[in-house]
């Protein structure tokens, strides 16, 4: 990296000794292939002392952690939500608070909520109060509701069918609550996708987009934007074919073998898999991935046909509301939403939620017979 | 940035009325488009309620009228309204990098630029950012600096992939801003079929159930790499995520192609006072509810004198016990990581989680870290050669079953890659005797099961 940086070095040099001209077009800055930056430079001091010698930790209240060192040394950590998609003045306002009365340096979780650290308690009340006070809810430890983690939608995604930002910023205030206690009997991590790729990730609770229809195609537009074979081969069901349509080469869907899943849509933006109507949401839990307790699990579908209904979507609201308070009365200290789900049992599950049970919930995929009760085990 | 954007920042920022809005103009004098600001009256319900609005700081972008960013950000608040209006995106992508590389940028030209013509490119910039997400307050105002000049102003902290996600600029705006990134010591991310970005748990920095160096494992596998994250020339994408222990925080099992996770071999240590402590405080009834009887395998008991005895063998290293009484227990001091390979999301044969390759890694000397990479290349050299166009690692491990992938690898097969052994019969097993030879001389141990001595 450092003969990268002086290479760059020479480069501004000697474009600062012959200016560009006309006739020679400026040459193109060469980049330093530097990869992941090292994390020490911005780490806080204690942390970098520690590193790696941490003995046991506590959560003072909902929001805060208070870690320990081996040899003592404690560290602070006031964590807060945020919108995620940030505009230049929230950060620099969260960081004008971090200058202010905490230490200069924050991190990031997985989950993007920001987290202050500071070497002494003394500074936590002001720093949730400043942060409080600027619109942060303080929050997201411990046995808590999280932020959503979602994706891109509307705002920059090329296929979506939905917006995650609004989806979740609809639900993060129904949750608030939630998300500042740590009232419930485990963690819940929500996640929030626009299509059926769910890179939103798995969750206790998954409010993603669900297709409910073949896609329609733009047969003027195929032969020029697809690469046929390609699409063809995206198709997991082999409902897709090659065909000249009003004279022009494109593609035809069965539509008795479609299972409306959208993969032909990215490699061939003919195929419209979204439509205003039909593109739906639908609503799985059970996903874990923790190993503490069971094994990582998939979230499992219970939900379907929710109506896309912005800005505020609160048929979906209103459904992860039913889910989430069921588990929050009923399930044991410890036990995730799904691990309460094994104890009690699914027909509990859609008794407990008000949720139908139908033929749509029996898994037809590949390995669907695994998921079947091959057991003499039932619940009344 | 002047005081009363700051002020502004602060609470909540009084949004124009929609009328209003929409008949106004910037009026700021500053030689910037003075286009008319679009109504917003769905997204303007996203401002209410007590969860941060990225709706109000889109609409502060759209109201720095002295920034090159304020228009850019009045027609993507057009656009993005247009979309909630009709239940349907206008993004499409297309070709742009930077000299040097072919990915790291999401290119997204508008479908609807004729009305809304200040965000008619709005590229995505991926930005690898620190193992573990730390930052200081100086590099944060110095990357919203860089994107203040040459982008929209708006950035994610982070997107799913890992990365920072710097969106929104024009296809020349992308090279600018990247300069300057690269300058301050950042590097694009993967995009499209290439390695991608990775990401790690805050581990080692300040988590005591951390199992082996996050960060540097990190690194020395991706920075050893790059040229596969710039030139994207892998059969499809190919992820590596790394969490120091086996409650997965950075959620790897399932969606990473090669998981790291941080485990131990010797037993977890107990500090039998705390243990006392513990119960003391908690109840005997809780503790044994809530921890003894949720122990997967049974291997936790607790004795009538309040201490606790774990049957090692047995521990499958679940987490839970240590989660819950995490001042009296630890992981051991044998350090190293479990691999788990092959994990992925929904397309195109379904969701497969990893799949348990290497049970156990050393990991903790310079040597160990340095076999930790030589393995992390080995499997992409394996992915490049072998997998079909548009294949995850999953899938072509499920293609040609796990066996021929070990085979390749040179690793041998052990109880800790099932469930349980195959129910099936339908394997040629004529070798089975060489093979069960093999196992017991790599296990030190004669046929019949005995030990061999030193002298054999």
């Amino acid at each position: 990296m450092s003969e990268g940086a002086s290479s760059q070095g020479a480069a501004a040099q000697g474009a600062a000794a012959k200016p560009a001209t006309a006739a020679a077009p400026p040459k193109p800055r060469k980049p330093i292939e530097s990869g992941v930056p090292d994390p020490f430079q911005y780490m806080h001091p204690v942390m970098r002392k520690n590193y790696g010698n941490w003995a046991w930790h506590e959560r003072p209240r909902p929001g805060v952690l208070r870690h320990v060192a081996k040899n003592g040394d404690e560290i602070f950590t006031v964590r807060a939500g945020t919108q995620r998609q940030m505009d230049v003045y929230t950060i620099r306002r969260l960081c004008d608070i971090a200058d202010k009365h905490g230490e200069g340096y924050v991190r990031f979780t997985t989950r993007s909520n920001i987290e202050f650290m500071v070497s002494s308690f003394e500074k936590v009340p002001a720093l949730i109060s400043a942060l409080t006070a600027a619109g942060f809810p303080v929050g997201g430890t411990g046995n808590s509701v999280s932020m959503i983690s979602h994706t891109q939608g509307w705002l920059h995604c090329d296929i979506p069918g939905t917006d995650a930002s609004g989806v979740v910023k609809s639900l993060m205030d129904m949750l608030h609550q939630e998300f500042v206690k740590e009232e419930m009997p485990n963690r819940v991590r929500i996640t929030t996708s626009c299509c059926q790729i769910n890179c939103g990730g798995q969750g206790d609770i998954a409010i993603n987009v669900q297709y409910t229809k073949p896609p329609k195609i733009n047969h003027d537009l195929v032969a020029n934007i697809c690469e046929r074979p390609a699409v063809v081969a995206r198709c997991p069901v082999a409902a897709i074919r090659p065909a000249m349509v009003n004279g022009k080469p494109s593609l035809e869907v069965d539509e008795k073998k479609c299972v409306c899943c959208g993969a032909c849509y990215p490699p061939c933006p003919p195929m419209q898999i979204n439509s205003p109507d039909s593109t739906k949401l639908a609503i799985w839990v059970g996903g874990k991935h923790s190993n503490a307790r069971s094994r990582p699990t998939f979230h499992k579908l219970v939900v379907a046909n929710l109506p896309n209904n912005p800005p505020r979507w609160p048929e979906v609201a209103e459904v992860v509301r039913k889910i989430l308070y069921a588990y929050k009365e009923d399930a044991k200290h410890w036990e995730r939403l799904g691990e309460w789900i094994d104890r009690i049992g699914w027909p509990r599950f859609f008794e407990k939620t008000g949720l139908a049970f139908t033929k749509h919930h029996l898994d037809t995929w590949v390995g669907a017979r695994h998921t079947m009760n091959m057991s003499a085990h039932v619940r009344f | 940035m002047s005081d009363d954007q700051g002020e502004s920042a602060a609470g909540r920022l009084e949004g124009p009325e929609a009328g209003e809005a929409s008949a106004s103009d910037c009026g700021s004098g500053c030689g910037c488009s003075s286009a008319p600001k679009h109504a917003t009256p769905n997204l303007d319900q996203l401002e209410d309620g007590p969860w941060p609005s990225f709706v109000t700081g889109l609409k502060r972008l759209r109201d720095s009228d002295t920034k090159q960013y304020a228009p850019l950000a009045n027609d993507l608040l057009g656009q993005l309204e247009h979309s909630y209006q009709t239940r349907t995106g206008y993004w499409k992508g297309g070709t742009v990098s930077v000299f040097g590389y072919g990915g790291g940028i999401i290119p997204r030209f508008s479908e609807v630029g004729d009305r809304f013509p200040a965000s008619r490119e709005f590229h995505t910039l991926r930005v690898m950012p620190p193992p573990g997400y730390h930052y200081t307050t100086d590099i944060l105002r110095k990357l919203c600096d860089v994107w203040e000049r040459h982008g929209s102003g708006l950035i994610a902290f982070h997107g799913q992939s890992g990365d920072i996600m710097f969106q929104g600029t024009s296809s020349a705006g992308c090279q600018k801003a990247f300069d300057e990134f690269n300058a301050l010591g950042f590097d694009l991310g993967g995009a499209g079929p290439a390695l991608r970005t990775s990401m790690s748990c805050v581990g080692h920095a300040r988590c005591e159930m951390s199992n082996y160096d996050e960060a540097r494992a990190l690194r020395s596998i991706i920075n050893d790499n790059v040229g596969e994250i710039h030139r994207p020339a892998l059969p499809y994408k190919f992820k590596f995520k790394f969490s120091g222990c086996p409650n997965d925080c950075v959620n790897a099992v399932q969606r990473a192609d090669f998981a790291v996770i941080g485990t131990w071999r010797d037993n977890i240590k107990i500090d039998q006072e705390e243990v006392k402590a513990y119960v003391a405080k908690a109840g005997r009834k809780y503790t044994i509810d809530h921890i003894v009887a949720m122990c997967p395998t049974r291997a936790i008991s607790l004795n009538d004198d309040d201490t606790l005895e774990i049957d090692n063998k047995s521990c499958v290293r679940c987490m839970h016990c240590i989660n819950v009484m995490h001042k009296a227990l630890a992981p051991g001091d044998d350090k190293g990581v479990s691999i788990l390979i092959g994990g992925k999301r929904a397309l195109k044969v379904g969701d497969l989680m990893g799949i348990m390759v290497v049970p156990f890694m050393k990991l903790q000397t310079d040597e160990d870290y340095k076999k930790l990479k030589a393995f992390g290349r080995q499997v992409i050299d394996f992915f490049a050669e072998n997998a079909l166009e548009h294949e995850r690692i999953g899938e072509t491990i499920d293609r040609i079953g796990l066996p021929a992938f070990l085979d390749a690898l040179g690793i041998e097969p052990d109880p800790n890659m099932v469930k349980h052994p195959r129910t099936s019969c339908y394997v040629r097993t004529d070798n089975f005797t060489e093979e069960a030879e093999k196992y017991f001389a790599r296990r030190g141990l004669r046929p019949d099961g005995g030990a061999k001595d030193a002298a054999e």
